[in-house]
């Protein structure tokens, strides 16, 4: 049979979800499925997870670009075929992993790995540097300020021995949003990569009629920045448009969001913030925002040399300087704000200065709390 | 043969960590648009700039979402990328996937799109990546009929959940976060693909404090493993460590010098519970907050306590519009208990939608939603108590929305009967 594009409503399969989860699981992880005891990272990439059955199950963790062909996926599969009983994971970070059951089948598969150019790097365990939570950029997405995955290759190649080793004070989280609408969710990140914005919107008086409705494109400016305009074309004719108030934009890019004719990018005014110190685990200090140390650097493709430096420089002060088991925040806490920027000669603007607005710091943002009499 | 000269991409294909460059190429072998996304992405490098287009509405007949159209802007050098529309799979919970599963999805997205993907997008989905408008109906059946797998979430709906791998190997999840997030798919497909929402609502399942899919970041509402009893302690593998014959951290945050258990642990517990009676490690768990540190560095001699479940946070979203917000915690524990189908969590979820529906505006995220009327409304809106629990501290302003019920006698007051007694 297969699809009728006569009739395309015929057969029509609807809501049925993803696959089931545990038709995805190997043996292993069936078997024993709420009865893991503990686990051991025995060598950095490679996690031993003991059962309360006896049973173990290793992982070998390899980091990945993300962005992947199939081609590179069918490869995935021939190893999880022939040393993983034809199962594979992949974890929140971007990472693979190729489990197995048995401690004699771990050095095969490593051996397997490793003679696979470098499409296959082992490690992101423990005290290493995270594999980088990443967006689209330039390679599929209309509103970013900064490249993705280049910016990621650029900082990957730079820091790959503390992926493959865990040589760090804790571990430390990277990731990349390409603008501010962070799909990568960089926010609570140890060292986060930000696309930015420093230029006010462009109007596209000819092209607005079309393209927004001017009400909403309006409204999506949170500080009052877009104002209706009546604007005289160049053939003389006068259509409703916007004017923007340059003093007010905070080069956020909402309104691009809404409206196509107002766009903001630009080769010199668009390049990367860094931020740092966020923290998603609620472990000792509890989860926190990363914090804008750097507020701009140029996009400088293929490479990002300005980008690698600084954020090389601030993985390595802090792993120089940290207590074990302290993140980059907990750390920068502990020594003072001030003397961060002292430890990693970084340059303190007012752009690190927080003028926006946000008044809700006395809500509770952790699960942190006691059971005391008042839960019932 | 490379269809356009690249030196900037080429550039990439050097240095130790997996190039997506060397990838692409690869593909393109195969799917020769690949070139074209190499060339477009090469004029992007010298550009600095994007050369996407905003996206347009594309879609499948009956869904709202699980499609976001993208068009080049540079379509006559470009054409192999003239449409590159994004397919969003819902991946299955915590992604483990079957060999014989992928190959399958391999030649389907071979036939109908690009051949590149992205192994997954932030949310979870598992994205295909640039395909073209009349594609899209003959992928969706062929997903749906052959491979039975749906698409997930764009747009304002529920966008597709995500949990932690949980109980499949982790010894610290306190409830199935692959049941839930499996179930409240399943009971909510409708919210998934039409959207019918204000504007987007992340569901996010951590199975413990620790939170793997960074949840309490940008879920609007999490549900993070806890426990309310004590700390299972086995005091034989706590000597373990502090002899040396335990590893801490597993071995994952190597010391230069021994183990120290009150350095690295006692010292370290945020609430300072607990302490060293002899060899003996003493918790005192009605002062614990159960952080997860101690649990990290010992994981063979602590574990979770038996009576387990999780704490709701919600309203949690990165910076666009307001500014970013962590989830607030709204309900310190519920059970998650997958054979009443996760009862405590529907209701709590229902509550909430029930709510926002109505009241929430266009583009407001939950948590904007909730600074916008405020926590104690919210709380009254989910018809729970105000707990201290709510606030890290009680607030320091005193302007107290009082209500005309709470004070006796109501609002509505004589003035003249006032001047009677108080000349002007």
């Amino acid at each position: 049979m297969g699809y009728d594009p006569q009739n395309p409503m015929k057969d029509r399969i609807t809501d049925i979800g993803p696959p089931h989860y545990e038709k995805m699981f190997p043996q292993v992880i069936k078997d024993n499925y709420g009865k893991w005891l503990y686990h051991e990272i025995i060598q950095p990439g490679v996690l031993k997870h003991v059962s309360e059955s006896g049973a173990e199950c290793y992982t070998v963790r390899v980091g990945s670009a993300r962005l992947l062909s199939l081609e590179f996926i069918r490869e995935v599969c021939d190893i999880a075929d022939k040393h993983c009983d034809g199962v594979v994971r992949w974890t929140t970070r971007n990472n693979i992993e190729f489990m197995v059951d048995a401690e004699a089948k771990v050095k095969p598969l490593l051996a397997d790995l490793a003679g696979r150019g470098n499409r296959f790097p082992v490690g992101g365990t423990g005290a290493s540097v995270s594999n980088v939570v990443h967006t689209q950029g330039w390679i599929h997405c209309h509103t970013p300020a900064t490249d993705a995955s280049g910016v990621v290759k650029a900082v990957m190649d730079e820091l790959f021995d503390h992926f493959t080793h865990m040589d760090l004070p804790a571990k430390c989280k990277l990731a990349l949003a390409c603008c501010l609408n962070m799909c990568g969710a960089v926010h609570c990140s140890d060292i986060a990569i930000l696309g930015v914005h420093r230029k006010p919107p462009m109007v596209d008086h000819e092209a607005i009629t079309g393209l927004c409705e001017l009400p909403l494109a309006i409204a999506a400016c949170p500080l009052g920045a877009i104002k209706p305009a009546t604007v005289k074309l160049d053939s003389g004719a006068e259509v409703k448009s916007v004017k923007i108030n340059a003093d007010r934009c905070m080069f956020c890019g909402n309104c691009y969001t809404m409206c196509p004719a107002l766009p903001l990018a630009d080769p010199e005014g668009s390049g990367i913030a860094i931020l740092v110190g966020g923290k998603v685990s609620n472990t000792r200090s509890g989860p926190a925002f990363s914090k804008l140390v750097i507020p701009f650097l140029p996009n400088t493709p293929p490479r990002w040399p300005e980008t690698v430096a600084a954020v090389k420089n601030i993985l390595e002060t802090w792993a120089k300087h940290a207590n074990k088991y302290e993140r980059v925040g907990e750390w920068a806490a502990r020594i003072g704000w001030e003397r961060f920027f002292e430890l990693c000669n970084i340059p303190f603007t007012d752009k690190s200065i927080d003028d926006y607005r946000l008044a809700y710091d006395t809500w509770r943002t952790t699960t942190q709390f006691k059971f005391t009499s008042h839960i019932k | 043969m490379p269809k356009h000269v690249t030196p900037l991409m080429d550039e990439l294909e050097k240095g130790p960590w997996p190039s997506f460059v060397s990838d692409l190429k690869r593909q393109a072998e195969k799917n020769p648009q690949c070139w074209d996304i190499v060339g477009q992405m090469e004029l992007s490098y010298k550009d600095k700039m994007t050369h996407w287009k905003h996206g347009g509405i594309v879609g499948v007949f009956g869904y709202g979402g699980g499609i976001v159209g993208r068009y080049s802007d540079v379509p006559a050098q470009f054409p192999g990328v003239a449409h590159f529309h994004t397919v969003r799979l819902n991946q299955p919970s915590s992604k483990f996937y079957r060999t014989d599963l992928l190959r399958k999805l391999c030649d389907l997205w071979e036939k109908h799109g690009s051949g590149m993907t992205n192994f997954h997008g932030s949310t979870g989905d598992l994205v295909l990546l640039g395909t073209r408008t009349e594609e899209l109906e003959p992928l969706f059946y062929e997903l749906t009929h052959e491979l039975n797998w749906d698409l997930g979430g764009s747009g304002s709906n529920l966008r597709t959940p995500s949990c932690c791998l949980g109980k499949a190997r982790c010894e610290w999840s306190c409830y199935d976060t692959q049941a839930a997030c499996y179930g409240m798919t399943m009971k909510y497909q409708d919210e998934i693909h039409r959207p019918a929402f204000p504007y987007k609502f992340k569901f996010k399942f951590s199975g413990c404090a620790n939170d793997c899919v960074a949840a309490l970041a940008r879920s609007d509402l999490s549900a993070i493993g806890t426990w309310r009893d004590q700390i299972r302690i086995n005091q034989a593998e706590v000597k373990n460590y502090i002899s040396g014959a335990n590893k801490p951290n597993g071995g994952g945050v190597p010391g230069k010098t021994g183990f120290d258990i009150q350095k690295e642990v006692i010292a370290l517990c945020p609430t300072g519970c607990m302490w060293m009676e002899g060899d003996t490690l003493k918790i005192d768990d009605a002062e614990c907050t159960r952080c997860m540190h101690c649990l990290n560095v010992m994981p063979k001699a602590l574990r979770p306590g038996l009576d387990q479940g999780a704490s709701i946070m919600m309203g949690a979203k990165a910076p666009i519009l307001d500014g970013a917000q962590l989830g607030t915690l709204i309900v310190p524990f519920i059970k998650m208990n997958p054979d009443g189908e996760f009862e405590e969590l529907v209701e709590v979820i229902e509550k909430c939608w029930d709510w926002w529906m109505e009241n929430g505006k266009n583009r407001e995220r939950l948590g904007e939603s909730i600074q916008r009327v405020g926590l104690p409304t919210f709380l009254r809106v989910m018809e729970i108590e105000a707990l201290p629990q709510h606030v890290k501290e009680p607030r320091s302003n005193p302007y107290v929305f009082w209500r005309d019920e709470e004070v006796p006698g109501g609002f509505e007051r004589d003035v003249k009967e006032f001047r009677k007694k108080h000349a002007q």
